[in-house]
């Protein structure tokens, strides 16, 4: 059959290492939470730095971003990031100010 | 999109795949958004139970920890579809493209199975302010994965119909994009929702 008309090409390399680096990278928290292991702060620390790297690993080896992702891809990935920024953390800053002062 | 395909005009150049791809593109970065704020949400309401019962009596870790498998899994079928796609294997494809539709289709069952057992345990949406989020957020990522299999099963007759021509890979690329992005909010929501709960 000939080929698909579309300028990609996918091999399975890359699958295979993102799979290998999510099971490790979700195991180690849930793990972490299954025993205990680790004081609650710790834990928590450990769950959120497995999940940014993660983040980071499904990106560059499932969405294949890289180099050669064409520049307005990443502009709109960065600008998406600044906004889910200034409103997620806008939201939590304001919103558990205002808790504080309404219990305190 | 299917229209401009089926009319007599010449068919698009790789620079409109392109265009079309980074239009998607724009669509998951606004979608991204909206969980984000769902996210923000949640954790403003994760304290506020009302009295009901909290995360940590409702989730399982099992459960969630099977629902991130099947979906982990899903996400990496897709990517030897992807594969077998580039190769211009057909039938190799529609396998993958299957096992992906099973594994997603496994995901949905799980979810479903646990937001009707907490409904039967006295934890419905409209219970706490932090059911109300959880339900919200969760049930948002569920309901784009559902549409997601809608998207796969349609995706599947494509290929077995129309072959891997250019629109139709064209269209799975970007499937794609959509399933493995649903991959990454799942991440984010086992991380905030289900780990710190049961912590």
């Amino acid at each position: 059959m000939e080929s698909s008309g579309y300028p990609v090409e996918r091999t399975v390399k890359p699958y295979l290492i993102g799979l290998a680096l999510a099971v490790t990278l979700t195991a180690i928290p849930f793990a972490l939470v299954a025993t205990g292991a680790l004081t609650k702060g710790t834990t928590l620390g450990v769950i959120v730095a497995a999940a940014l790297l993660q983040i980071v690993v499904h990106l560059r080896f499932f969405l294949h971003i890289g180099l050669r992702t064409p520049r307005e891809n990443l502009i709109a990935l960065a600008f998406a990031c600044v906004l889910i920024f200034i409103m997620v953390g806008g939201t939590l800053w304001i919103m558990f100010d205002l808790y504080h002062r309404m219990m305190v | 999109m299917t229209a401009s395909a089926s009319t007599m005009s010449p068919p698009p150049t790789a620079e409109q795949y392109e265009e079309k791809e980074f239009g998607f593109w724009l669509y998951l970065m606004s979608d991204a958004a909206i969980f984000a704020l769902l996210f923000a949400t949640y954790m403003m309401m994760v304290g506020n139970t009302a009295g009901g019962l909290p995360g940590k009596e409702l989730f399982s870790l099992e459960r969630a920890a099977g629902e991130t498998a099947l979906l982990l899994l899903s996400s990496t079928a897709f990517g030897f579809a992807a594969v077998a796609l580039s190769a211009g294997e057909r039938s190799r494809t529609v396998i993958w493209l299957l096992v992906t539709f099973a594994l997603g289709a496994g995901f949905i069952c799980l979810e479903v199975g646990e937001f009707w057992g907490m409904i039967q345990e006295g934890a419905p949406p409209e219970r706490s302010g932090f059911l109300s989020a959880f339900f919200t957020l969760v049930g948002t990522h569920g309901l784009h994965v559902s549409i997601g299999l809608l998207w796969i099963a349609v995706m599947i007759g494509q290929v077995l119909f129309k072959g891997l021509t250019a629109p139709v890979a064209s269209r799975l690329m970007r499937l794609g994009l959509f399933w493995h992005f649903l991959d990454i909010i799942w991440v984010i929501i086992f991380s905030v929702v289900y780990l710190p709960g049961l912590l």
